[in-house]
C-alpha cells in the first residue's frame, strides 16, 4: 500500500508535519471546546501572533527592530472602525484598506530610516507610535478622541455572520495559518537567504547583489501588513476601538514575546504569544502594576546572559527546533 | 461621504499674523523646552562617544530625576538639595545600568543593546509609575513664579534658571573634555578605542564614567524643567525621543550639535505651535527627524557615524 503514495507526497507531509499537526490542533478546537471564556483568550492569540510573527521575520531574520509595532495595530483597527461604521464599507474591504495604508507608512518610515543603522529605525519607529497615538487622541472629529469608536460590525460572508465565537475562530486561525505558511516560506526562500545574510553582514550581502536597503523596507511593510490586519481582525471581534489599546507599551509587550520566543524561526512567535497572554495572567494575581516590570527586566536579563551560540533564547530555540523540524534555516538566532 | 467624517475639522483662516511680541514670547518657550532637548542630546552623546550605544532609556532618567526631586521635595527637603539629591540618584542609577545591563552588552551588536535599554527604559517606567502613581507632578519654581515683563512679552525666572543652568553645565563639561587628562582620555576613546587602550587609557571607566555623567546631565534637565511642564511616570518616552532627535538635527556624536540640535528643535517646536496647534506639538520633532534622516543623515554640523552596521 504504502509504495502507492508518491515519494515527493510523502516527503512533503514529513517536511510540513509540524505545521499541519498545529493546523489541524488549532482548526479543530471549537469541535470540543466550548468555553467561551477559552475561545476569547484563543481568539486574541491569534491576532497576538500575526503581529509577532511580522516583528520575528524583522527581527529574527532581517536584523532589524521596530519599536512602534502597535502603531500598525491601530492602523489596520481605526481603519476597519472609521470605514465600516461611518461609511459602511464592507468590513474585508476596510481591513484592505488598513493594510494598504499601515504598508505605505512603513515605507515612509523605514526608506530614510533603513540605509541607516538600526538604532534610526527603532527610535523612528518609537517617535511613530506616539504621534499616531496623539493624533487618534486628538483628530475626534475622525477617531472620537479617548472615547473610542464603538458598534463596530463583525465580518460576515454573503450575509452570513462570522462573529460567533467558533466562526470567528476559524476564521482569525485560518488567517494566521495562511500567515505562517507565507512566512515559513518566506524564511526558506530566495528572500529569507537573503535577509539573513544581511543581518551577518550588509556589505558581504550586497557585494552577493542583495539590495539590503530595500530588502529590509520589504520585510518592515510586511510586518506592518500583518499588524494592521491583526488590529482589523480585533476590532472586528471587539467591536470596540480606542487609542489606549495601541501605545508603545503594548509594542514593547509584543518585541518581550518574539524575544521570549526566540529570534531562530518563525515558531518563536508563537511560543512568545504563549507567553505575553499567558504571563500577564499569572502576574496579575500578585500584581497587576508590576507585569510591565518583570517584562523590562526579562528584556534586560535575557540580552545579558544570551551567549554568541547559547543562552536563553537559543536553548528555547533547540529545544523547539527538536519539537519541531520545521524551519530548515541552521542560522543563528543572534545579530552579532 | 468623505466630506461628512472631516466636517469637523475647520478650515483654517490664512495664516494668523503673529506679533513681534507673540513672536518673542514663542522664542523664550522655545528656548526653554531646547535647553532640556540640549540637555537629553548630550545624554545620549556623553554615551554614544564612549560606546556607540544609543541608550533608548535616557528620556526616562530625564523623568527619573524629575520624579526623584518631587519625591524629595515632599519629603520637606529645600530645592538646591532636592536637585543635588536628583542628580546624584540618577548619577548612580547610570552606573548601576552600566554595569548591569551595558558592559556584557559592548560587543553584542546593535540590536541587543537597543533591546537591553528598551528594557531598562520599561523597568524605570513601570517602577516609577509604582513608586509615585500615575498623576503628573510638579515642583515650586526655584525663585518665585513672578513674570519678568520684556517688552510686552513676559518671561518666568524658572526660565533664567533652566537656561543659566544648562549654560553652566555645557561650559563645565566642554572644559572638562578639552581641558583635563581624563577628558581628553574619553575623547580619545571617542575616536578610536583601540589606540586609547594602547595609550593606557582605561576603557572601561571611560564607559563607567559617561554613563554617569549621562545620568546626572539627563538627570538636572528633568529636575529644572519640572516646576515648568510638570512630570509623569510616561513623560520619559517623548522627552528621549526629543532628545535624539536633537542630537541627529545637530549631528550624532557632536557634543556642539547636541546643544545647537536642542535649541534649534525647541525653537522650531515653539514656533510651529503658533502655527499649527499645540495638540500636535510633539508630532514636530518626529517629524523634523524623519527630514533629518531623509534629507542629511549626518544632522546640520555633521555626525561622527551614520553607516549601515
Amino acid at each position: 500500500m504504502k509504495e502507492s503514495v508518491p515519494r515527493p507526497l510523502l516527503a512533503g507531509l514529513r517536511r510540513h508535519s509540524g505545521y499541519l499537526l498545529f493546523a489541524v490542533v488549532v482548526m479543530t478546537m471549537p469541535a470540543y471546546l466550548n468555553d467561551a471564556y477559552y475561545l476569547s483568550i484563543l481568539a486574541f492569540m491569534a491576532t497576538r501572533f500575526m503581529m509577532a510573527m511580522g516583528l520575528s521575520l524583522l527581527l529574527g531574520q532581517a536584523g532589524q527592530i521596530s519599536l512602534g509595532q502597535a502603531t500598525f495595530v491601530g492602523i489596520g483597527a481605526y481603519a476597519s472602525a472609521i470605514l465600516t461604521t461611518r461609511l459602511a464599507v464592507n468590513p474585508w474591504l476596510a481591513m484592505v484598506v488598513g493594510a494598504v495604508v499601515a504598508a505605505l507608512l512603513a515605507g515612509l518610515v523605514g526608506i530614510p530610516t533603513l540605509r541607516l543603522k538600526g538604532y534610526y529605525l527603532a527610535m523612528a519607529t518609537l517617535g511613530i507610535n506616539e504621534i499616531v497615538h496623539i493624533l487618534l487622541v486628538q483628530l475626534k472629529s475622525l477617531t472620537n478622541g479617548t472615547d473610542g469608536i464603538s458598534g463596530i460590525p463583525a465580518l460576515s460572508v454573503g450575509g452570513l455572520s462570522l462573529g460567533g465565537p467558533k466562526a470567528y475562530h476559524l476564521v482569525v486561525w485560518g488567517i494566521a495559518l495562511i500567515m505562517l505558511r507565507f512566512a515559513l516560506n518566506l524564511t526558506r526562500s530566495r528572500v529569507g537567504r537573503a535577509l539573513r545574510a544581511l543581518r551577518r553582514s550588509e556589505p558581504a550581502a550586497e557585494s552577493l547583489g542583495v539590495d539590503t536597503s530595500w530588502r529590509k523596507v520589504q520585510v518592515f511593510m510586511l510586518a506592518a501588513v500583518f499588524a494592521s490586519i491583526a488590529g482589523s481582525l480585533d476590532a472586528y471581534y471587539v467591536h470596540f476601538v480606542s487609542p489606549e489599546s495601541y501605545t508603545i507599551t503594548f509594542s514593547i509587550i509584543l518585541i518581550t514575546g518574539v524575544i521570549l520566543g526566540g529570534l531562530g524561526t518563525i515558531w518563536g512567535a508563537l511560543w512568545g504569544t504563549l507567553a505575553i497572554v499567558i504571563l500577564p495572567e499569572l502576574l496579575k494575581r500578585v500584581n497587576e502594576d508590576i507585569t510591565n516590570l518583570v517584562f523590562g527586566v526579562l528584556l534586560v536579563v535575557i540580552m545579558v546572559l544570551h551567549k554568541e551560540e547559547g543562552g536563553l533564547t537559543q536553548t528555547l530555540k533547540s529545544r523547539l527546533r527538536r519539537g519541531l523540524r520545521q524551519d530548515g534555516s541552521s542560522a543563528s538566532a543572534e545579530e552579532r | 461621504m468623505v466630506r461628512r467624517i472631516f466636517s469637523e475639522v475647520r478650515p483654517r483662516a490664512a495664516y494668523p499674523a503673529v506679533t513681534f511680541d507673540q513672536f518673542l514670547q514663542y522664542i523664550f518657550s522655545g528656548v526653554t523646552s531646547g535647553s532640556v532637548y540640549a540637555l537629553t542630546a548630550m545624554g545620549f552623546t556623553l554615551v554614544f562617544n564612549a560606546t556607540h550605544v544609543i541608550n533608548f532609556s535616557q528620556g526616562q532618567m530625564v523623568m527619573l530625576g524629575g520624579l526623584i526631586g518631587v519625591a524629595l521635595h515632599g519629603a520637606g527637603l529645600p530645592l538646591w538639595a532636592c536637585f543635588l539629591g536628583a542628580v546624584a540618584s540618577v548619577t548612580l542609577l547610570g552606573v548601576v545600568l552600566e554595569r548591569v545591563a551595558i558592559r556584557p552588552l559592548l560587543r553584542k551588536g546593535v540590536l541587543a543593546q537597543i533591546i537591553a535599554t528598551v528594557g531598562a527604559a520599561f523597568v524605570f517606567e513601570t517602577a516609577a509609575m509604582v513608586a509615585w502613581g500615575r498623576e503628573a507632578v510638579t515642583l515650586p519654581a526655584f525663585s518665585g513664579d513672578a513674570p519678568i515683563a520684556v517688552g510686552k512679552a513676559t518671561i518666568v525666572p524658572q526660565t533664567l534658571w533652566v537656561v543659566g543652568l544648562t549654560a553652566v553645565i555645557v561650559c563645565a563639561l566642554q572644559l572638562f573634555y578639552r581641558r583635563s587628562l581624563f577628558g581628553t582620555a574619553i575623547r580619545a576613546c571617542a575616536v578610536n578605542p583601540t589606540a586609547a587602550r594602547l595609550q593606557g587609557v582605561s576603557y572601561r571607566n571611560v564607559v563607567l564614567f559617561s554613563f554617569a555623567v549621562s545620568g546626572a546631565v539627563s538627570a538636572a534637565a528633568g529636575v529644572m524643567i519640572t516646576p515648568i511642564s510638570f512630570m509623569s511616570y510616561s513623560s520619559g518616552a517623548l522627552l528621549g525621543l526629543k532628545g535624539f532627535a536633537a542630537a541627529t538635527l545637530g549631528g550624532l556624536g557632536n557634543p556642539v550639535g547636541a546643544v545647537a540640535g536642542g535649541y534649534l528643535l525647541g525653537v522650531l517646536e515653539a514656533l510651529g505651535i503658533g502655527v499649527v496647534s499645540a495638540g500636535y506639538k510633539d508630532a514636530i520633532a518626529f517629524v523634523i527627524l524623519l527630514l533629518v534622516l531623509f534629507v542629511r543623515p549626518a544632522g546640520l554640523l555633521g555626525a561622527k557615524v551614520v553607516n549601515r552596521q
